[in-house]
């Protein structure tokens, strides 16, 4: 009998470790896995986190600077969008911020948003600085990017958003998130709040953050070096991507072209890693000729868009709109983001400036403090090789790196979301 | 884009609008005699024949079409948007998605028509087995019994019947409340609204009960657009709409 019990607990033992070592499982479409194939599909429905199909927040537009005018061809952006979801009786508050490019309502914060807000979580979702939005009503200069402006702008609107709400919102302690670049601008945010104090976050989560900034938009910018007879055949690309998925869809018997004909779609191009490349690198294309061309009209700094020509609200982009979606991020950084800062920083050339754009500039803040942690992946596209070591080295325990998931491909994995909110409740 | 237009509409359609498309000039302003050169400079990097699909949509009537697109996000904002939150607010989910297979199966009728003009047998078949099937087991089509039944639903509109038949698009349009469009669509959109006309008259109903089921239908339509002006975080937002609502058109036509 004792020893059938042994035998028993034995087999059960046995078991649960079996069942904690399982490899993490991360599927994606396609013949084989791959990180830019990741990073392109994210999270497949049999890993995903079980969360209700219905976004719980509620978009609304806040005004950031009082006496801000918005250029004529921005007329709809004086104000801020963002969404929140609060809860009905005290709770504790976690703001979310949003990557490249990306605006509060975009996939990824509001499959956050879903998992934070059920899990007991007032949440807020706030666009990228990067964001068109955010660059017409709340960047101070409409220059975005910068580590520490960016920080300033983010926590500005932080507080504006819960000075508006603070008569019908209990809140007990303050977190903050980001994925991506947003995942590094909350530590400038976090950062920030040391001397600031306002909100005094428990702790901050960095998802897929870059280490540093140059290398992440060097390497994106290379990617669309993938487009076939270069980046400047953009719009070339376009048209035979275009062209491609249109054979899809005549084939198949949808009507609508939603996210679930885009799985079919990928299944049937079923792309190799180079195309796959080639599409990440449009993307952080498209964010960074709207960047672009946002910030120079705003400015008039004659980027692209000469400085005695002004675009008026029926003024067509035409050429201007070409030239923009020829730049990269690395362009935007030598011809008009270093020389605008520069006079601020007089003594550092390209690199050293470059260079305080990187979490290495906080590496002695990580160590001494413990409320910041890291979620990202071993094999995230972003990353120079040998940037990953960093986060063990620096977070040490605080720093979860997971074996695949590309670059934020698995945000929506079960484990991961599970790792995200025991951060935030532990 | 072709240029294949179809010579009367468009006659028709720039007398219609000629004046409001001289009042919109889409130059922008320029301080002084001759344009400064910017450090990307685009004389030098915009190719004079490069083939560059996003700017080079056949669109002549863009200045129209702007401000037909800020007036639609005004229509947006104040007025549909406010309507359709309130409607969501009141109705009970279940009853929110009846009223929109209501709908929907009503939508049959235009498709089901078109594709007989289109010659498209089987997709009248199949649309009118979708009808019929909704109408009577799906209790006036409240309950979409005919895709549980797996008959497959198509869209056709008479945009596409004159694609169908070789009538190109036209220039780009952009109409009050209904967004995107082209001349040869606008003028598809009223045959299939006087279509639909034709059918309520034929039910003998009154102009009023007439009325109500257009607002409804605007609501639910409304409802299930996840689109939203000047919310694509692109300042080329009004270029990239109408590139993918060109391409998804030439796709529906060619379906």
């Amino acid at each position: 009998m004792k020893k059938a019990l042994a035998l028993l607990l034995t087999g059960l033992y046995a078991v649960s470790v079996w069942a904690n070592q399982q490899p993490y499982d991360f599927p994606t479409l396609g013949s084989t896995y791959s990180s830019y194939a990741a990073t392109v599909v994210g999270t497949l429905p049999e890993v995903a986190a079980d969360l209700p199909e219905e976004n719980p927040m509620s978009s609304s537009r806040i005004r950031i600077f009082e006496d801000r005018q918005v250029p004529d061809p921005f007329f709809f952006d004086e104000t801020l969008r963002y969404s929140y979801a609060w809860q009905d009786e005290a709770a504790p508050l976690v703001f979310m911020i949003a990557g490249t490019g990306a605006s509060h309502n975009g996939a990824k914060n509001v499959e956050m948003g879903k998992a934070f807000y059920h899990a007991g979580f007032h949440v807020v979702s706030i666009s990228s600085p990067t964001y068109m939005n955010f660059i017409v009503s709340a960047s101070e200069n409409s220059v975005p990017g910068h580590a520490y402006e960016d920080a300033k702008d983010i926590y500005r609107v932080m507080e504006k958003i819960r000075e508006k709400h603070k008569s019908r919102v209990e809140v007990t302690d303050y977190y903050v998130t980001g994925y991506s670049l947003g995942g590094f601008n909350a530590a400038f945010v976090t950062k920030l709040d040391e001397e600031r104090q306002s909100f005094n976050f428990r702790k901050a989560l960095l998802i897929n953050p870059p280490v540093s900034l140059y290398n992440s938009i060097s390497l994106l910018d290379r990617m669309s070096q993938n487009i076939p007879g270069g980046a400047d055949n953009f719009d070339q690309f376009l048209n035979s991507l275009m062209d491609e998925v249109s054979k899809v869809y005549q084939k198949s018997d949808t009507v609508d072209m939603d996210g679930e004909f885009l799985f079919k779609a990928y299944k049937a191009l079923d792309p190799n890693n180079e195309e796959l490349a080639a599409l990440i690198g449009v993307s952080f294309r498209l964010s960074s000729s709207s960047l672009i061309y946002t910030s120079d009209v705003i400015n008039q700094y004659g980027f692209v868009v000469p400085s005695n020509v002004t675009m008026t609200r029926n003024s067509s982009p035409g050429d201007y709109m070409v030239v923009a979606n020829q730049l990269g991020f690395t362009d935007y950084f030598h011809g008009f983001f270093y020389p605008y800062y520069k006079p601020q920083h007089p003594e550092l050339d390209r690199e050293g400036f470059a260079r305080t754009m990187n979490l290495e500039a906080l590496e002695s803040y990580f160590k001494s403090s413990d409320k910041i942690e890291v979620m990202h992946n071993a094999d995230d596209i972003i990353l120079a090789p040998g940037e990953i070591d960093f986060f063990p080295r620096v977070f040490g325990d605080r720093a979860k790196i997971y074996p695949k998931g590309g670059h934020c491909g698995n945000m929506s994995h079960r484990d991961n979301v599970a790792h995200m909110i025991s951060v935030f409740k532990n | 884009m072709s240029n294949n237009t179809n010579t009367l509409m468009r006659i028709f359609l720039v007398l219609v609008m000629g004046t409001f498309v001289s009042a919109c000039s889409t130059n922008p302003r320029v301080d002084g005699d001759v344009a400064d050169k910017a450090y990307y400079d685009a004389g030098k990097l915009v190719a004079k024949d490069g083939d560059y699909m996003v700017k080079d949509d056949y669109d002549p009537w863009e200045g129209f079409n702007r401000t037909m697109y800020r007036f639609n996000y005004h229509l947006d904002r104040y007025v549909l948007l406010p309507v359709v939150d309130g409607y969501q607010f009141i109705t009970p989910d279940p009853v929110e998605t009846g009223i929109h297979n209501f709908f929907n199966n009503i939508r049959e009728i235009p498709t089901f028509f078109n594709s007989v003009f289109q010659l498209e047998f089987t997709k009248s078949y199949q649309t009118a087995g979708r009808f019929v099937t909704n109408t009577t087991v799906g209790l006036l089509g409240f309950l979409d019994a005919a895709t549980y039944f797996g008959i497959p639903k198509h869209k056709e509109d008479f945009g596409q019947t004159l694609g169908y038949w070789g009538v190109g698009n036209g220039p780009y349009l952009v109409l009050p409340l209904f967004g995107p469009s082209s001349a040869r669509d606008g003028i598809g959109l009223g045959v299939d609204t006087l279509m639909m006309s034709a059918v309520y008259n034929e039910l003998d109903m009154k102009s009023e009960e007439e009325l109500a089921l257009m607002v409804m239908n605007g609501i639910d339509t409304r409802a299930n657009t996840s689109f939203r002006y000047y919310e694509t975080g692109s300042p080329f937002e009004y270029e990239l709409v109408r590139e993918l609502w060109l391409q998804k058109r030439k796709l529906d036509i060619e379906k």
